[in-house]
């Protein structure tokens, strides 16, 4: 076993290895910014129970094991494969515009992009750096702050490629971009450093819909970050899909970045991993600013998954609007912490948040914490949580019209989803999630115990 | 169609029902009256197959078989219905979603294909029509946010689409207006036929203006204690149910009728 000192000496001593290609050609920029990231890290260290942010979640499972970066690309992967894959699928055939990367590698094989618009950049980071780098070293590591959090200090140092997107000033992108990393099977435990940076101009709308999948039982583990600007009016709906191995570690952060008057919607969507950490944390830096963030998370097995959002009121008029539900069946355990700030100049700030958790079996547990600061006095602020099981009068009302128990306890697992669900406004992207998730039931519910 | 013997169910070890007989047969419409407490509910849930009932001693016999060693789901396929006194909501689950999972399940018990999405709207949209309900109630989650009317109507439409052999109402008629009242009669009526029977729960005469029942049994106190025609529930109406507790005579369990 390998002490978590070590661990980070491991990460620092990789890094040294590997600075010179990290810094390499059109990333030559990012070395001092690379530098300090290892530095913090180092300083930072892998994060303990001893912190209240990592309370409820361990990642010593992450410390014991000696991840190296993922090295091989599409690893064979065929396009065919890649269209029949669950939650891949819905990035073919429905028109949108595709950038697939394997093993955090662009590949530009299975990748497709329509024609675009005038000014309009969805590219690998790595590639739009030959055109675009000044714009991407104005955004690129503003937001997501390295100097508190020890896996974006650690995805700053190693980042390896991700996806760009720039929606320019008015313009409405009429077909959704599809972003898709997969994990291709490995023999030794990698680690993928996936980093995307969104840009919407003012007044422009997009739809975003970021994917992990993995299409094997590997141990690997996916340190992600993504970052998000909202211009002035703008809106951005964004997807979060996550169906990784169940052996996989998720560590991933979202930063979003709003300005005044935009419209944020995200779908925080969480059926795979075995360890999971979401952060997904909105700045609303502007007047009269809109911010919805939605999750669900299904877990069964000994899953770990810990969603936590942080939504940063720091202008008048901002409305926020969070509901996160949880479906929990085995062992599985899960965290949501929700923290509302609401800084003293943002008066009449609307916001909402709720935290719902069904339980599906007697040995899984929520742990359940919503955190509101508030330092400005007129504000309407409520938050609320419960945690239930599936409720046996609703049960026994559809047997009593023939649907069997365990389609009757799914009906009701969906029916639970589903208002989660139906906030999407990609039909293609909610239909297929309800049959994930009708997938994924019988697994949580074979170890249903009556209470 | 169903022989219940000597039935005696607990909750809780509180014995509620007593020793209940009771014969139905095909074609015939059968009213169980009695005051709050006297065991209609119980009863009627007893014969959808609720698990919280305890059935202590007794035999229900349906078309043959032993309704009792049946799970709900097999009772319903096998075409016994329970209209629910309070109907349960579903958030999440629209009407359209659930029925077409009931209908569905029990076709597939009967050797029936499955309806596609499109015959079953067909279907739904004449029976729609027929109990004079509002379309939209379809697509909305079941019985969530409905009026109290709106729900008993539901379970009306719902009985209307599934074609019970055997129809059990608890108390549909409680708390209808006098129009939605008709309008569940009417859906009663519309199923009324020589090979289907019908037991209506409840606690008062008013239904049975519009549902003529054949036979009318008076329960109190876990035990059928008068059985008679239509007139019965007549007489129930005018003296109220404290003469018949006062008179009455639970002799033997029951008044089983033939």
């Amino acid at each position: 076993m390998i002490g978590v000192k070590e661990k980070q000496d491991i990460y620092v001593s990789t890094f040294a290895q590997l600075e010179k290609e990290l810094t390499a050609g059109v990333w030559s920029w990012t070395s001092p910014l690379r530098k300090a990231a290892i530095e913090r890290f180092a300083e930072l260290g892998l994060p303990t129970s001893k912190l209240e942010e990592w309370k409820f979640t361990s990642v010593a499972p992450i410390a014991k094991l000696a991840f190296q970066p993922a090295r091989q690309q599409a690893n064979g992967l065929t396009i065919q494969e890649l269209a029949s894959t669950p939650l891949a699928d819905v990035a073919f055939g429905t028109g949108c515009h595709r950038l697939v990367f394997a093993n955090g590698h662009f590949c530009s094989e299975l990748s497709s992009i329509d024609a675009l618009p005038e000014g309009a950049r969805v590219t690998s980071l790595a590639a739009a750096q030959r055109n675009d780098a000044a714009l991407i070293e104005t955004h690129l590591a503003r937001y997501a702050s390295y100097h508190d959090h020890a896996f974006v200090a650690l995805n700053t140092a190693f980042m390896q490629d991700g996806a760009f997107v720039e929606i320019p000033k008015g313009l409405i992108l009429d077909k959704p971009i599809y972003l898709i990393f997969v994990a291709t099977r490995s023999e030794a435990p990698t680690v993928i450093y996936p980093r995307n940076l969104i840009v919407a101009g003012s007044g422009s709308q997009a739809q975003i819909i970021e994917s992990y999948i993995g299409l094997s039982d590997s141990v690997y583990f996916t340190n992600a970050v993504t970052e998000i600007v909202a211009g002035e009016n703008s809106v951005v709906e964004y997807y979060k899909l996550q169906h990784e191995s169940e052996q996989a570690f998720h560590i991933g952060a979202v930063q979003v970045h709003q300005d005044r008057n935009s419209n944020f919607t995200s779908h925080t969507i969480t059926l795979g991993g075995g360890l999971v950490r979401n952060d997904l944390n909105a700045v609303l830096n502007g007047d009269g600013i809109e911010c919805s963030l939605n999750g669900l998370y299904v877990t069964s097995g000994r899953q770990h998954v810990d969603n936590h959002t942080v939504i940063d009121h720091c202008k008048p008029h901002g409305t926020s609007r969070e509901l996160y539900k949880g479906i929990l069946g085995g062992k599985s355990s899960a965290v949501f912490n929700g923290s509302i700030v609401v800084r003293k100049d943002a008066q009449k700030t609307d916001a909402r948040q709720s935290n719902k958790n069904l339980l599906l079996s007697e040995g899984a547990t929520i742990n359940s914490k919503p955190q509101l600061e508030i330092n400005a006095d007129d504000v309407k602020c409520t938050h609320g949580t419960s945690i239930g099981h599936l409720d046996e009068d609703s049960v026994f009302y559809l047997r009593s019209r023939g649907v069997g128990p365990d389609e009757a306890r799914t009906v009701l697992t969906y029916g639970f989803a589903n208002d989660v669900l139906n906030r999407m406004k990609l039909d293609a992207v909610r239909v297929r999630l309800e049959c994930a998730l009708v997938a994924r039931m019988p697994a949580t519910h074979t170890q249903l115990e009556e209470p | 169609m169903l022989e219940v013997k000597n039935l005696h169910a607990s909750v809780d070890k509180n014995e509620i029902l007593r020793g209940i007989d009771l014969k139905v047969n095909a074609g015939e419409v059968h009213a169980i009256m009695g005051p709050n407490g006297s065991g209609k509910s119980t009863l009627a849930h007893v014969l959808a197959g609720r698990e919280s009932y305890q059935v202590t001693e007794g035999e229900v016999i349906y078309e043959g078989r032993d309704l009792l060693a049946m799970p709900p789901e097999l009772r319903a396929r096998e075409g016994v219905f329970l209209a629910f006194q309070y109907p349960v909501e579903i958030p999440g689950v629209s009407n359209m979603y659930f029925l077409r999972a009931a209908l569905n399940a029990i076709r597939k018990h009967r050797g029936l294909d499955e309806l596609d999405a499109m015959d079953f709207l067909t279907l739904v949209r004449e029976k729609m029509k027929s109990l004079d309900m509002d379309q939209t109630l379809m697509n909305r989650p079941v019985n969530d946010g409905f009026s109290g009317g709106e729900k008993k109507r539901n379970e009306i439409f719902q009985m209307a689409v599934l074609e019970p052999k055997l129809a059990i109402l608890d108390e549909t008629d409680s708390g209808l207006d006098i129009d939605a009242l008709k309008t569940v009669a009417d859906g009663i009526n519309a199923l009324r036929s020589p090979d289907r029977a019908i037991i209506l729960v409840t606690h008062y005469q008013r239904l049975l203006n519009y549902v003529v029942p054949d036979y009318v049994h008076v329960l109190s106190e876990g035990r059928i204690v008068k059985s008679g025609g239509k007139e019965l529930a007549l007489e129930l109406e005018e003296k109220g149910y404290v003469w018949l507790e006062e008179s009455a005579q639970p002799v033997k369990s029951g008044a089983s009728l033939r």
